[in-house]
């Protein structure tokens, strides 16, 4: 994982873009959750060898980046910087499928390099999915749709808890590990030592905090609700937001677009 | 250890998400019938801790490298299992939505590995074991580092039963397991000290906290024993259910062929360079082994393989007309995407 403090800037940056004010900000987020969702499962259900039916695909999250305002850079680099997990596990494949599946120019290339190739491309298209619907839906927006969408009370509060915590908590543990490294000479004093009592002084301050926020919110009438200013109910802009993308996926996933397309520029350029 | 969304094929996701949804819906009824008011804010902040004290790395002596934290086992002890639970869930969550780590079909499988085991197999048959109702720092620190080394074995052997299952990566069951144990049994080692050192310093300082966990046991009427065998039948009932549904899709069928002949059948003398060369055009099949993608109506019929009609991509995956074709997606989404941009 990144540096504490790039990794603190992108959560806010990423927070700060989500209250915009676009015309993807403004759908219901119900709608862009369930069209996420659709997408990310259009995505993970092609077979293990595709990858030009996968190519189409790329049309959803670069429409929502433009329309949304999205800047490219940034996304591009949390893409690159996410865990590298599935990477590191995909990169056996060309080890261990090395039957030639086709020749492209000469050249031959085996299933496990395709196969690698269409689980980059899903992760490509998966993770910035996610990233575009925190950016274009406002964490509270993806509570308010969770909670229209019956998901239990208690972890819906917890959500909102954890959210306005982690800014308040992440400015303290900001100041502490800055505080520590500027201590730690050459490396020495980060080690685990040093960051059990840094975790538990951290620890200390959090659940003070946590006690005089409760006081503050009783003693305001919490009661375990919290309310949202934000436009509520579906429009029939979110209806054509919504069909279309699942007519656009479904067309995806049975037809492949970039197969007819190609055939059709092959067609043309034959026949010139 | 995060699964990931473009390791994963629908019905384990599926699965994995119903048995996480099980799982949170139990945990919510649990914690609003036996939480009191305060633990809420207690709930949200631990989470944030947790999620903090993951962006706080630490040296690993020798090696150069560093770790941080994964939380599961301090958050069960802190907050007992039921809100421990929800806790660990919420943090994923925002994990997969501001990290995209893991993603959001992915969400179900991080939920099930990093929360059932350490809340409702770790603390409760091996921690609670070890600690009872007298803790001392000797044994916080013993049950922690067993607990923790258990808990994330647990929850790495099912990222690579995940893998396998949907059969996105190639890598060989013996060799993955092989490589994802050891390496979690020392982060297993680390997590349960780091773990012990913040439990004995919570009890020194706030030993209220610690009470408040281990009273909020009693109260729980349903053994965990039942929910472990619910989650079972969930589990098992949801994925037999949709590997059924999901076997006249697509990929459900590709494994299973492939798992029933494996790839030997791949003929390699149909790629033949002349052929390519001599129809550019033409939509060949270089590969007749991979017509079965096809969405084919009757789940149990294998379909022919050289059937080209309703799904076109009997080589989609490399055929030339293909390649060109993304190529031209590629760049008419680029195009879109640059035109709406000006646009606004």
């Amino acid at each position: 994982m990144a540096s504490f403090d790039s990794a603190y800037f992108d959560i806010k940056y990423l927070d700060t873009l989500s209250y915009q004010d676009t015309a993807i900000h403004r759908l219901d987020p119900r709608v862009k959750l369930l069209t996420t969702a659709f997408f990310i499962l259009t995505v993970v259900s092609f077979s293990k060898y595709e990858l030009t039916g996968l190519a189409p695909l790329f049309v959803f999250p670069v429409i929502l980046i433009s329309r949304a305002g999205l800047p490219v850079g940034l996304l591009l680099k949390k893409i690159v910087a996410v865990s590298p997990f599935a990477v590191m596990v995909g990169a056996f494949n060309p080890l261990f499928d090395q039957h030639v599946m086709a020749h492209l120019g000469g050249v031959p290339i085996s299933g496990g390099w395709i196969s690698f190739a269409s689980i980059l491309i899903r992760f490509m298209l998966t993770v910035s999915a996610a990233l575009i619907l925190i950016a274009t839906t406002s964490f509270p927006g993806i509570c308010l749709a969770l909670e229209r969408l019956k998901v239990p009370r208690a972890l819906i509060v917890q959500l909102y808890f954890l959210y306005y915590f982690i800014f308040v908590l992440m400015d303290e543990a900001l100041r502490m590990v800055r505080a520590r490294n500027m201590r730690a000479f050459d490396g020495r004093g980060t080690g685990l030592r040093a960051y059990v009592h840094l975790l538990g002084a951290l620890f200390l301050r959090a659940v003070d905090r946590a006690e005089r926020v409760h006081q503050a919110m009783f003693s305001r009438a919490f009661n375990g609700h919290f309310y949202a200013a934000r436009r509520s109910g579906i429009t029939c802009q979110d209806g054509i937001f919504f069909l279309a993308w699942a007519a656009f996926f479904v067309l995806c996933r049975w037809y492949n677009i970039s197969e007819i397309i190609g055939q059709a520029a092959l067609r043309v350029m034959h026949m010139i | 250890m995060h699964m990931a969304d473009a390791l994963l094929s629908p019905a384990v996701g599926a699965t994995f998400w119903a048995a996480s949804g099980g799982a949170i819906i139990y945990a919510s009824k649990k914690v609003r019938l036996e939480i009191d008011e305060k633990k809420i804010p207690l709930m949200g902040v631990l989470g944030a801790f947790i999620f903090a004290a993951q962006m706080i790395n630490f040296t690993i002596p020798g090696t150069g490298s560093s770790g941080h934290l994964g939380g599961g086992m301090i958050l069960a002890i802190l907050l007992g299992p039921y809100a421990a639970f929800l806790t660990i869930a919420s943090v994923l969550i925002i994990q997969a939505l501001f990290f995209a780590d893991g993603g959001l079909m992915a969400l179900g499988c991080n939920i099930f590995n990093m929360g059932v085991f350490p809340c409702f197999v770790a603390y409760p048959l091996i921690y609670k074991n070890i600690v009872r109702d007298n803790p001392t720092a000797g044994k916080i620190t013993a049950a922690s580092v067993i607990s923790s080394v258990l808990a994330l074995q647990m929850g790495a052997f099912f990222v690579v039963l995940q893998t396998q299952l949907s059969g996105r990566s190639e890598l060989p069951l013996t060799s993955f397991v092989l490589a994802m144990q050891p390496i979690h049994l020392a982060i297993g080692v680390v997590e349960g000290f780091i773990t012990a050192g913040i439990v004995n310093f919570v009890r020194q300082t706030r030993p209220e906290i610690l009470e408040g966990a281990a009273k909020s046991r009693p109260l729980s009427g349903l053994p965990i024993r039942n929910i472990l065998a619910s989650l079972a039948i969930l589990a098992l009932l949801t994925g037999g259910i949709l590997s059924w549904f999901a076997s006249s899709f697509p990929d459900g069928l590709e494994w299973s062929i492939e798992k029933v002949y494996g790839k030997a059948e791949l003929p390699e003398s149909v790629h033949s360079i002349g052929r390519i060369l001599g129809g550019f055009q033409e939509k060949s099949a270089f590969l007749p082994d991979y017509g079965f993608k096809k969405p084919s109506s009757q789940e149990n019929a294998i379909p022919e393989t050289d059937n080209p009609e309703p799904w076109p991509a009997v080589s989609a995956g490399t055929s030339v007309s293909g390649v060109v074709g993304a190529a031209l997606t590629a760049g008419l989404a680029l195009l879109i995407g640059f035109a709406l941009r000006k646009k606004r």
